[in-house]
């Protein structure tokens, strides 16, 4: 029983540690010399949108045009190019379209603004209830004092 | 006024209706071009038919022309290539060939047995115009008028139908330009 845990146990972590194996071999095609610039080129290069194959960023796709991509993030990292630059470059190509994360324009406002405007139309119909509730704050208000009566004898009588 | 707040379900129904209905048969795969409304990216390119001609943007200058973008590997450019010939031999377009990613022999034996339509062919074996151009799938047919500006991007295969409600209209109101 024991035995059978820790095999187990080991196959999961194996499992976990393949992956990982994989990732940071994967360095190796496009070698760096600091690590700072090894994690920007990772972050860039997730952040960046596959043209061809649509919902996939071009660390993940097959296409030609993602190696081609991946090719030049990586020459102008080396460059030393900052994010933004290299980000336009490929804007300037492609199109907004690339990019996960959109800049804010007047096209994007509406996409970045929903969020705040959701949870504002949230606390106002929150709010809107909590006042109305506040004001008529004996909300049995529908019964008259006659119908009260009867309901507290109806609730004293039961046994 | 508490009755008008039970219209709020119908209100967004339609609202997203009306949404949702705008986008039904739109091509996700279709994106608008960066490059519109800019010159051709600067590009010193071999002639395909020529290895020691050197090209530059300079060839667009002067003419309204389609620029075409192919290569051998790529099925759909054999797809639209007769009609393409059709353009160029019926129509007198212009048409500049970018030969995208090939292979020389492939290419000029591609032109061979299927007919030349290029007034012009560059040759891009590294896809390094194609990449400028924000290419992201052949064949791929840019409008590009006398003053060499990139002013159309129609990706996919170029057809009778797509010639007569796409590109002629704008190719003639292009002409009538200064």
């Amino acid at each position: 029983m024991h035995r059978s845990l820790v095999r187990l146990l080991m196959v999961l972590a194996l499992g976990f540690a393949a992956p990982l194996a994989l990732a940071s071999g994967g360095d190796d095609v496009y070698p760096l010399d600091t690590d700072a610039d090894r994690e920007r080129f990772q972050t860039l290069i997730k952040e960046l949108r596959c043209p061809k194959c649509q919902n996939q960023n071009i660390a993940d796709s097959d296409a030609p045009i993602a190696t081609d991509m991946r090719n030049e993030v990586y020459r102008m990292v080396q460059d030393g190019a900052p994010n933004e630059e290299v980000v336009s470059a490929l804007v300037d190509r492609f199109g907004e379209f690339v990019r996960y994360k959109p800049g804010f324009d007047s096209r994007t406002a509406l996409l970045w603004l929903m969020p705040l405007i959701v949870v504002l139309i949230g606390v106002s119909v929150v709010a809107s209830i909590v006042i109305r509730s506040r004001n008529n704050p004996e909300d049995g208000g529908s019964l008259s004092d006659e119908q009260r009566r009867q309901a507290e004898a109806i609730l004293r009588d039961k046994p | 006024m508490k009755r008008l707040f039970l219209f709020i379900p119908v209100v967004i129904a339609v609202v997203l209706g009306v949404f949702l209905y705008a986008g039904i048969g739109k091509d996700p795969n279709k994106l608008e071009s960066a490059r519109i409304g800019q010159p051709v990216p600067a590009f010193e390119l071999a002639d395909l038919n020529d290895p020691g001609r050197q090209l530059t943007p300079d060839i667009f200058l002067g003419q309204v022309s389609l620029l075409n973008v192919w290569g051998t590997w790529c099925p759909a450019c054999r797809d639209e290539h007769g009609d393409l010939v059709w353009l160029a031999e019926e129509k007198g377009i212009p048409i500049i060939g970018l030969n995208y990613k090939d292979n020389r022999n492939l290419a000029l034996r591609w032109l061979q047995d299927l007919g030349d339509p290029y007034q012009v062919s560059l040759f891009d074996p590294q896809g390094r115009l194609g990449f400028d151009l924000g290419v992201y799938g052949a064949p791929e047919t840019y409008i590009v008028d006398k003053k060499g500006m990139i002013r159309y991007r129609h990706v996919g295969v170029v057809n009778e139908k797509v010639w007569r409600e796409d590109l002629e209209p704008r190719i003639r109101r292009y002409q009538e330009e200064g």
